[in-house]
């Protein structure tokens, strides 16, 4: 048969959800719906002190006022946000695990079917986990290893309770809590997230990682994240995610934020697999996040991310280059099949002097999906010798998807350089047919050609990371070939 | 090893190739020879696989196996090889990481085990210096801005690795200075064995004059109208393709 781009569509339509299955853990759920009494609920469901709930207060009295935005290039069906259950978390008679035998064993099941095992974890090369499942933290590991060297690696709700100084201090300095609607809503009821915190001139020796899953039917999940990387530190930090298959949306709505002070390096590396509802469009996750990182005097933020899930996508990981010599970087892959559709890119705010970003972006686009980038590049006026480059590729497969570019850029210095390049490519059938003269079949050669045209992203991610990525690439082009 | 009879095909409804015979025996090298458009390039194609190109009528034996009916992959697998007149690129992915792909499709279809790390790297290594590759070539995005030269050696390079038991060379010499055309031609002419055969495709005979055919077929308007020795190769060049069309016109 001959190779066509019909027949991929056709194999890519079929392409089912690899981690579709549900776990039935009872939940300790509040009821739907948004209000004071909920925000209020949520707070004391974690035991937090009065200024946070004061806080989540403020943001939800904010979030009431402001309307749910409509730019970007996607359509979806506005979540109904009353219809929400705002909390839920795996019930169990201890808020904390010992140890991983403590853990139910239903859910260790469903850790291990995505193939992140504790144990398997445990014995990688110093990758400490820790584990969001529906909203409050079940597992964390390698605590003590980390506590040595003064690194804390914990819960946002533990922050809470054991570090209030830090986050009073840091969160909402990046992403202020009515910095935007879905931030706004998360600030408000935010269940849960991760909270890291690497001291002046410490090297973190560990990649960190968590692992974000939703899972109860019916639930949003608002994570939220806060990295602080004090002077001269470096911490690279991991999110991977992925959800079983449900059939109505779901809400998530992340707020991450990043402090990487004078000299400071974060790294920050996303691999996102949620459910992208099924080959008519149906069901899916709504993916609504906001990330955004400051960067003081020389330091530097790096986001990779790679985006294959969900079925909205609306996230712009930032930097705003306020010290002297700082450097952002955005390394991306967005892969969208069937109905998905992704609006996605960064925004690069150059503050101070000799600020230097850079920005690869590759879209990937199949089936009937969508996929946008949307970039803006700022140079302030008082900014001298701000440096921006940037790069947007997009890849094709079929007639019937699209693939988008909308970079903005807002000079008010002269002396900005800002340069951006855009190409759009199909996989050719002559690129199949060499392949396949070689020997590879279809699925083989569109995985080969796609993670080549993918490569300068891939390579920026540590390393086992880049090998799931390229699995996950895979997975979500596959057809059911033969 | 290869039989090609009574093969009649077509592009975009255009009848190309007319009623192809030919017949190759392992160990022997044939030479197909022809002015432009007569359908030297479709006839690789076709053996090969590619979809573009209707087979009518006739069929493609290969090794007692009628293959008109496989895939471009499954030729491959069955190990025949063609070097494209004009290579794609595939951005970002190595020739080394090409090869070690197509190496172990093909074992796998045969059953066998991937090639070890250290068994590839000894014959990467083996290979390159057979025909005087650079090894920081293998680590270049596959012919994405290679020269003409480049490419070339790099489908012969190619067809090294794999060990093919038929190869069609298609159009190699084009583009080539005189100085590539020998490497590639003493690449060809070492790995010659008893039991691959190989099938050239050009239009001038200089290439000839370095790998030297036991067979030269004359391929005009889809036919082939003429065989024989090497000499017939010469004589081409020095008369061109004029006598033999009056000589198949007045047939």
């Amino acid at each position: 048969m001959a190779y066509t781009e019909q027949e991929l569509e056709k194999e890519l339509e079929h392409k089912e959800y690899e981690y579709g299955f549900y776990t039935d853990i009872e939940s300790d759920k509040l009821p739907k719906g948004l209000n004071e009494d909920i925000v209020r609920a949520i707070s004391k469901k974690k035991n937090e002190p009065e200024w946070m709930t004061e806080w989540r207060l403020e943001a939800y009295r904010g979030w009431e006022k402001m309307q749910e935005p409509d730019w970007s290039n996607v359509n979806y069906e506005k979540p109904d946000y009353q219809n929400i259950s705002y909390y839920s978390s795996p019930n169990s008679s201890k808020p904390k695990y010992d140890s991983i035998d403590e853990v139910d064993p239903e859910l260790l099941d469903t850790f291990n079917k995505l193939g992140i095992s504790l144990e398997e974890q445990k014995k990688l090369a110093g990758v400490a986990v820790d584990v969001v499942m529906d909203s409050t933290s079940v597992a964390t590991t390698f605590k003590k290893n980390l506590a040595e060297k003064g690194i804390i690696f914990c819960s946002i709700s533990e922050a809470i309770q054991e570090y209030p100084e830090l986050v009073k201090k840091y969160m909402g300095s990046v992403v202020p809590k009515n910095d935007n609607f879905f931030a706004a809503l998360n600030s408000a009821v935010f269940s849960d997230g991760s909270f890291c915190y690497i001291p002046k001139g410490v090297k973190c020796p560990m990649e960190l990682s968590t692992y974000f899953r939703i899972n109860e039917s019916g639930t949003g999940q608002f994570e939220r994240t806060l990295v602080i990387a004090e002077d001269s530190s470096y911490v690279s930090y991991l999110e991977g995610c992925t959800a079983p298959m449900r059939d109505e949306n779901q809400l998530h709505a992340a707020v991450v934020e990043l402090v990487a002070l004078d000299n400071a390096e974060i790294k920050y590396s996303t691999v996102q697999n949620w459910f992208p509802g099924d080959k008519e469009g149906k069901g899916g996750v709504f993916n609504f996040v906001t990330k955004r990182g400051l960067c003081e005097k020389n330091a530097k933020i790096s986001w990779t991310q790679v985006e294959t899930g969900s079925a909205v996508t609306w996230k712009y990981p930032s930097c705003v280059l306020k010290g002297d010599n700082s450097i952002g970087e955005f390394y991306s892959i967005a892969l969208t099949n069937n109905y998905q559709q992704a609006d996605t890119g960064t925004k690069m705010i150059h503050l101070g002097n000799d600020t230097k970003s850079t920005i690869i972006s590759k879209g990937i686009s199949a089936g009937r999906s969508q996929n946008s980038y949307r970039g803006l590049v700022k140079a302030n006026s008082r900014a001298k010798n701000a440096r921006n480059f940037s790069q947007c590729d997009s890849l094709l497969m079929g007639n019937k998807c699209g693939a988008h570019t909308f970079p903005y850029i807002e000079a008010s210095s002269n002396s900005a350089q800002i340069e951006h390049e855009a190409t759009t490519s199909k996989i050719g059938e002559d690129q199949i047919f060499y392949c396949n003269q070689r020997g590879i079949d279809e699925e083989k050669a569109i995985a080969l050609i796609v993670n080549g045209f993918s490569k300068e992203v891939l390579n920026k991610l540590p390393m086992e990371f880049a090998v799931e990525a390229q699995k996950l690439l895979e997975i979500s082009l596959e057809g059911s070939v033969g | 090893m290869l039989q090609i009879k009574n093969l009649h095909a077509t592009v975009e409804g255009e009848e190309i190739l007319k009623g192809i015979n030919l017949s190759i025996k392992p160990g022997e090298v044939h030479a197909i020879m022809g002015p432009n458009g007569s359908g030297k390039s479709t006839l690789a194609s076709v053996i090969a696989g590619n979809e573009d190109y209707e087979v009518q009528e006739g069929d493609i034996i290969f090794d007692k196996a009628n293959i008109s009916e496989l895939s471009p992959d499954e030729r491959a697998h069955k190990g025949i090889f063609l070097s494209f007149q004009y290579p794609v690129s595939i951005p970002g992915v190595s020739v080394t990481n090409f090869i070690k792909t197509s190496i172990n499709q093909i074992r796998k279809s045969r059953g066998l085990e991937e090639m070890s790390a250290s068994d590839m790297l000894k014959t990467m290594r083996e290979k390159s210096k057979l025909l005087g590759i650079d090894r920081k070539f293998l680590s270049r995005s596959l012919n994405e801005n290679f020269s003409g030269g480049e490419k070339k050696r790099n489908e012969i390079f190619q067809m090294a690795m794999l060990e093919p038991k038929l190869a069609i060379l298609d159009e190699t010499d084009s583009g080539l200075d005189i100085d590539a055309l020998k490497t590639v031609a003493n690449g060809v002419n070492k790995l010659r064995t008893e039991d691959n055969a190989t099938l050239v495709i050009t239009h001038y005979q200089r290439l000839l004059d370095y790998i030297v055919p036991d067979v030269v077929h004359v391929l005009l308007d889809g036919k082939i109208v003429k065989s024989g020795d090497k000499d017939l190769a010469l004589k081409l060049e020095r008369e061109g393709y004029d006598w033999l069309k009056t000589e198949t016109v007045n047939a």
